[in-house]
């Protein structure tokens, strides 16, 4: 099931190549910001507004860097969003062609059940979270795990470094403290 | 409408390699953040570095465009978000992308990861002007900058170097870094069932 790290490796080095030779590096988590202004708009039509020259927002955030958020939101079927999108199809199709995932795995991971038992409830506190700290973080930061440091450091951006070096510094500690047991 | 068809697949590539290398599997990713089993860092180290040397060596033959390129800027909250996402994502399991992979591949504690995600990226869009007067966003050491200086780029290099030299040797600096790199460096018993 699990691809060996050479082939794995290889291949998805393949698909941020061809993501930067057809296209642009790939990012994730503004895509989250994107969604949130997609909802936030729907409930308030004033979030987001066209201008004679492109799109704003009553949100600083979305306004930024000439309204380029604000116009992903108007324009949902833009290609990093779609990205995003396609990325679940993918992953989605991926489970089910290796037999899809047992019940057990899909109330929470083997490692999580090692160490801290079968309390599904303790489990998605963690995740929730993790969730908003992460998103939380990611944006602060400018992007993610994909952004930042896969797409950053193979571009040899220095913001790329940054980020990794922060995300190992309690990454790696938490994970320690957390994860004393194998699964 | 190319773009949207490149989205597609490009998109569903990267979604179903993220599944068969097990990075939307959190225990992978607990494994690997507390150096237990180094399975997951090897290949995304080689996926690193693989890109790097394909990708810079495509621009040297004018193989791939050089406009293609997007960096991010450096500030001090790039280090300070990471320690954050560090943390929550040693905790989860999840990161940003994989999370949406691991809520679509049927794991329920990946969509609460998600749900609560768009909560924390809009909490983060509510405070930005805090942290945008407190200096913290301001550039650093050229903000939009590469180590090295990529020729026909928008960006800067931080070292007179080709940029281009610079990117092939450090991807092959993580190549060599996944090889040696061992899968248990703590050592530790016979090898477990995958989880999953």
């Amino acid at each position: 099931m699990l691809l060996n790290w050479k082939i794995g490796g290889v291949l998805l080095g393949l698909v941020f190549f061809l993501a930067v030779l057809l296209v642009k590096p790939i990012g994730v988590s503004t895509q989250f910001v994107i969604l949130d202004g997609i909802i936030g708009d729907a409930v308030n039509a004033e979030l987001v507004t066209k201008t004679d020259d492109g799109f704003t927002s009553t949100n600083a955030y979305l306004a930024k860097s000439g309204g380029k958020y604000a116009k992903s939101v108007a324009n949902p079927l833009n290609y990093s969003f779609v990205f995003v999108l396609a990325m679940m199809a993918g992953a989605f199709l991926s489970t089910l062609a290796r037999g899809g995932l047992s019940a057990q795995e899909r109330t929470m991971p083997a490692l999580w059940r090692a160490n801290y038992g079968d309390s599904a409830a303790k489990r998605y506190a963690v995740a929730f979270i993790g969730g908003f700290v992460v998103l939380y973080g990611a944006r602060l930061a400018g992007g993610c795990t994909s952004g930042h440091m896969m797409s950053g450091m193979m571009q040899t951006a220095l913001s790329g470094y940054i980020f990794a070096a922060g995300a190992f510094a309690t990454g790696v500690p938490v994970a320690m403290m957390m994860y004393r047991k194998e699964a | 409408m190319t773009s949207i068809i490149l989205a597609v697949v490009i998109g569903a590539a990267f979604g179903a390699v993220l599944d068969r290398i097990g990075a939307t599997n959190p225990s992978w990713i607990g494994k690997m953040l507390s150096l237990k089993h180094l399975h997951l860092m090897k290949t995304i180290l080689l996926a690193i570095g693989t890109g790097s040397v394909l990708m810079f060596g495509g621009q040297m033959i004018g193989l791939v465009d050089v406009g293609h390129m997007s960096v991010k800027a450096a500030y001090v909250g790039v280090f300070i978000g990471g320690l954050l996402l560090g943390a929550g994502w040693a905790a989860s399991g999840f990161c940003p992308g994989t999370g949406v992979c691991a809520a679509a591949s049927g794991r329920k504690d990946g969509l609460f990861f998600i749900a609560v995600g768009l909560l924390g990226a809009a909490a983060y869009m509510v405070t930005y002007p805090a942290w945008k007067a407190s200096g913290m966003l301001d550039n650093i050491a050229g903000g939009k900058v590469t180590l090295g200086t990529v020729p026909g780029s928008k960006f800067d290099g931080l070292m007179g170097m080709s940029g281009d030299i610079v990117g092939i040797i450090l991807g092959l600096a993580f190549v060599v870094v996944a090889f040696v790199l061992p899968e248990r460096p703590m050592g530790g018993g016979a090898e477990p069932v995958p989880a999953e």
